[in-house]
Parts: structure tokens; C-alpha cells; sequence
């Protein structure tokens, strides 16, 4: 390869709002019901059916538009874009076109090159399809319109990035404003966002944009990293060739690491929008934006900068904390009750992230509540239990989210701080290993470890191993 | 009629459309769309610089509901508009991405 070639990426960001209800009906929004279940006229598109706008959608588009540094649209208006698909009943999906929520928006993002501002075109509101299950006996596909007008937002970047590394920057610093904000639980696998890639290649210091492709089924930041690599080296290789990149949307395949065309001449991307007549404007006043402005919680940015202040704790580990918000909200619930930052800091951060890791979790799927991880801090700083005890403890939090007082008083694993107790076993210890014991008295140090480690065996792992020491150091 | 409407936009409509015409059908939707488009071209002719386009043919903005479920499972009822059903799903012709 002579060339050198530019990649150029903008992105289509769907999310799942965090409403109880759809965008046009009353129906719930529940993940996960028995197919149908949450289903009406309105959300199936049923004839004379009426939609009525959910207002929380619009303050949840606001204050996403209002921490993206957007311009809210003051008359705002719903299209209809038409096409014929069956997880779309009405045959028309009602979206914003002309007029969208929010417009001229930027994000901050940071890489190893620096930081740097992605532009956001605009952020609007529409309705999410239903979903289409393909069955495998029958030659047919069956239809559960659960998801059906379900809100969405979708927040169109302008082609700003250059790489993987800028695209997953951008779309992370979007998931943490989204969640922070409360107006989405923003999980990729689940689909509660999903990302499309708009991306083009250019020779280095080209001014027009080359054809750029869109490419769909993105659902992990990893198969997002790997469909650009490919698809930059697709259309390399393509005007390598002396051929075209023509304009179509693809399909990427994870497993297969590779994309395919998905939709063919047969499906003329027209959708003929028009002013939808069912819906009447959105007039949002100055008013009405302030007092979402008001409303809007500490984002990440202010969050890190007061613990690294409020609870003196060092920048790495601020980061972690405030990597998810579930992160965040447990440390400060748990830090707020036991009083010890420093402490909770260190579950989250050895603890608790090893067992996410283990299990393939992410923070978001944290169950545990802080009061039991606020005991645990305080049983172990207390002496009540050991740090081996403490950790076993810890495991049964977060799996199971027990309570350790009671845990540690049912399973009797307080730390035995009775010294005569303690000045027994040891003597015994003394008694059973005369080799050990020879052998630290010729100055072998480690035979020391070996006998306290034989104390807490004889004691199921509940002494205070700070007494156990000094009592072996004084008999010896 | 001073509006044609050819051949290749008619196929082309019909496809967005999801319509299998016959001839003589597509002829008389031809001279309905001309007829339309003429129509349009008369309205044309106003004069309406200085005139908001119009968002909504009520003078009313700002209908909202609150964020409340008050919709129940009516699934069966919901279902029974199907004109076929299975495992409590709509069943469509196979659909191919």
C-alpha cells in the first residue's frame, strides 16, 4: 500500500430511555414480559388509534442535549418515515426529521492523543420497532410488539473521529452522561444502545469526504473496534483496486468478522417523510429549560474531581469509581454510612472488581446493597473479623447480598481476641511441631509463618493473627 | 394535464408502495398523480413569502401524558386483530435480512 489513507467516522447512537412507559402510549416498558403483553391500539398501529406524547421522553431528550452542550429546539415537531417492514405495525415510524430536540452538541473525549471535542448534529426522538423472532420449524417469522414505541433517542455525531480508539472514547463518555443522567441504563449487549458506523476513507489531506458505508449490528465496543478495522480495510482495498465504495448499509457478522450488504435496490431507502398529523408541536419555553437544567445531577466529570478532594483518593482509583454510576452510587451510599471512603474504595476496587471479572460482569450488573458492604467495612475495622474471614464474607455479599453481622454471628466466625483461648492452641501448635520450633530458634525466620499458619488452621482461620504472633514470639 | 408522470415513477411508486398494478391500472394512477401534481402547481402560484409553514392544522401545542402505566395485559384481545397467531406471536411470511 503506496497511499496513506484517512478514516472518517460518524456515528448513529440509538438509547433505550429509561421511562416506565412508551412514547405514545401508556403501555409499560418492562424488559422481558411474555410476548405481547405490553401491547395496545396505539403501540401496534391499529386503526384510529391516537398517540399521545410521554413528557418525561422530552425532559429525558432535553437533558441529554442540555449535557451534551446542545441548543434545544424551542417549536418542535414529529415525521413519519415511511417503510414497510413487520416489526413496524403502522407502517411508518414516528421520528423527528425537520425539526429534532436538540441541535449542535459536543462531546469531550479523551485519548492517548489528547482530548478533543466530537460534534453532535443533532439528538431526536422517535419510537423503537418490535422484534421479529425467526422461527425455525415453520417458514415463517413471528412478531412480539413489546418493544414496539418504546423511546428512543438517536444522537447523530458529526463525522468526526479518525479511529477505533476515538469512536469507543466517544461512545463511553455518551454511556456515563446517559446513566449519570439517569436516562438510560445504556447496556450495548442488551441493546438498550446500539451504535451505527458511518465511516469513509480518503487519502491524508484529501478535502471531500470519501463514500462512506453504514455499517449495523454493532452490540460490544469490542465488535465495534473490530467492524471499523474491517471496513477500513475493505474500502482501502477496494480503491486500492481502482474500484468504487458504493453507499449502502452492511451488516457486520462478529463471529465471521466480516460485514455483508444488507439491503438491495428492491428496498429503495425512501422513506418520504412527512409532518406527522397526529401529534401536535412541542413549544419548549426558557422556563421549562431551566428547570431541567436545575434538575440535572452531578455528571462524572464533577464527581471525579470531588473524590479525589472530599474522600482524598488518588485519580486512578476516582476513575474506576466513577466508571458506572451503580459504582459510584454503592460508594457513596456505602461511604455515607460507615463513614470510611478509603476502606469501601478498597472493596470496590480488589474485591469486587475481581469477581466482576471472573463472572464476565460489568458494574452495572451489581446487585449488592451498601448497607451490608458498610457492616462488612466496619465488622473488619473492628477487629470483630479477620481480613481472610472478611473476604469470604465479602464473596457471599456480593453473590447473594447477606447480611454479615448475622452471617458472621450464624456461621460463628467471629475473630477469637481471647487470649487465654488463644495462648492454648498455641502452646499445643508448640508441642506438635518440635522440628519448627528447632528450626526457628536456629534463626530460620520462616518457620515462624509455618506455625502461625498452623494456629489459624487449628482455629478454622478465626484468631486475630496479630495476637497469635506475639503470643508464638513470647513462648518461643 | 401538464404534469406526466413516466413510466420508470410509476414502477418506482409502486415498489415503495408494496403495489402489484395491472396495466390498465397503472395507466389510471398515472393520470391521478398528473392530476395531483397539477393541483399542487396551481397552489404554487400563491404568493406565500412572509407565511409560516403551517405545523399542525389546530392552533395547539404541548399534549402530554405523564409517565404512568395504566395499560394491562390484553394480549388475547390484542391477538385476535391477527390474522394468524403462534406461541402468543404474530405470525408474518418469513422475513430475511
Amino acid at each position: 500500500m503506496s497511499k496513506q489513507y484517512e478514516t472518517v467516522i460518524g456515528l448513529e447512537v440509538h438509547v433505550e430511555l429509561a421511562t416506565k412507559t412508551k412514547i405514545f402510549c401508556s403501555c409499560s416498558t418492562e424488559f422481558g414480559g411474555a410476548p405481547n403483553t405490553h401491547t395496545c391500539p396505539v403501540c401496534t398501529g391499529m386503526p384510529g388509534s391516537l398517540p399521545v406524547l410521554n413528557k418525561k421522553v422530552v425532559e429525558y431528550a432535553m437533558a441529554v442535549g442540555l449535557a451534551t452542550n446542545c441548543q434545544i429546539t424551542r417549536h418542535c415537531k414529529f415525521d413519519r418515515k415511511n417503510y414497510f417492514y413487520p416489526d413496524n405495525p403502522q407502517n411508518y415510524q414516528i421520528s423527528q426529521l425537520y425539526a429534532p430536540i436538540c441541535r449542535n452538541g459536543y462531546v469531550e473525549i479523551e485519548t492517548e492523543s489528547g482530548s478533543k471535542k466530537v460534534g453532535i448534529h443533532e439528538i431526536h426522538m422517535e419510537e423503537d420497532a418490535g422484534k421479529l423472532i425467526h422461527d425455525e420449524w415453520e417458514d415463517c417469522s413471528l412478531v412480539d410488539y413489546n418493544r414496539s414505541g418504546v423511546p428512543l433517542i438517536e444522537i447523530v455525531s458529526e463525522p468526526d473521529m479518525r479511529s477505533a480508539e476515538e469512536v469507543i472514547a466517544y461512545l463511553d463518555k455518551l454511556r456515563l452522561i446517559i446513566q449519570y443522567l439517569g436516562a438510560s441504563d445504556c447496556k450495548l449487549q442488551e441493546g438498550s444502545m446500539r451504535a451505527d458506523v458511518n465511516l469513509s476513507v480518503r487519502e491524508v489531506g484529501a478535502k471531500e469526504f470519501g463514500t462512506r458505508t453504514e455499517m449495523k449490528n454493532l452490540n460490544s465496543f469490542k465488535a465495534i473496534g473490530r467492524a471499523i478495522e474491517g471496513e477500513r480495510a475493505r474500502q482501502i482495498e477496494l480503491l486500492e483496486e481502482g474500484k468504487q465504495v458504493i453507499q449502502e448499509t452492511r451488516r457486520w457478522d462478529d463471529n465471521k468478522e466480516a460485514s455483508h450488504a444488507m439491503r438491495s435496490k428492491e428496498d429503495a431507502q425512501d422513506y418520504r417523510y412527512f409532518p406527522e398529523p397526529d401529534l401536535v408541536p412541542v413549544d419548549i419555553s426558557e422556563e421549562w429549560i431551566e428547570e431541567v437544567r436545575s434538575r440535572q445531577p452531578e455528571l462524572r466529570t464533577e464527581k471525579l474531581i470531588r473524590y479525589k478532594e472530599e474522600f482524598d483518593i488518588p485519580e486512578y482509583d476516582a476513575e474506576i469509581l466513577t466508571g458506572s454510576k451503580q459504582m459510584a452510587d454503592l460508594f457513596e451510599a456505602a461511604t455515607a454510612l460507615c463513614g470510611k471512603p478509603k476502606k469501601v474504595s478498597n472493596w470496590l476496587m480488589v474485591e469486587t472488581m475481581r469477581l466482576l471479572k471472573e463472572n464476565g460482569q460489568e458494574p452495572e450488573d451489581l446487585k449488592f446493597s451498601p448497607e451490608h458492604l458498610a457492616k462488612l467495612v466496619d465488622l473488619a475495622d473492628a477487629g470483630s473479623i479477620n481480613s481472610t474471614v472478611a473476604k469470604e464474607v465479602f464473596e457471599h455479599i456480593f453473590y447473594e447480598d447477606i447480611d454479615p453481622e448475622a452471617y458472621v454471628e450464624e456461621k460463628g466466625l467471629k475473630t477469637v481476641n481471647d487470649e487465654g483461648a488463644l495462648r492454648e492452641t498455641v502452646e499445643r501448635v508448640i508441642a506438635a511441631n518440635p522440628q519448627s520450633v528447632a528450626d526457628y530458634k536456629g534463626g530460620k525466620e520462616k518457620a515462624l509463618g509455618f506455625l502461625v499458619g498452623q494456629t489459624m488452621k487449628e482455629m478454622k482461620g478465626k484468631a486475630n493473627p496479630g495476637m497469635v504472633n506475639q503470643i508464638l514470639k513470647e513462648l518461643l | 394535464m401538464a404534469n406526466i408522470i413516466s413510466d420508470e415513477t410509476m414502477e418506482y411508486v409502486g415498489i415503495l408502495a408494496k403495489l402489484e398494478l395491472s396495466d390498465a391500472e397503472k395507466e389510471a394512477a398515472k393520470r391521478d398523480m398528473g392530476r395531483m401534481l397539477d393541483y399542487i402547481d396551481k397552489l404554487n402560484e400563491l404568493d406565500t413569502s412572509g407565511v409560516e409553514p403551517m405545523s399542525h392544522v389546530f392552533p395547539v401545542s404541548n399534549v402530554f401524558r405523564e409517565d404512568v402505566v395504566e395499560n394491562g395485559d390484553e394480549h388475547e384481545k390484542m391477538l385476535a386483530n391477527a390474522p394468524k397467531v403462534k406461541d402468543g406471536m404474530y405470525q408474518v411470511p418469513k422475513t430475511v435480512e
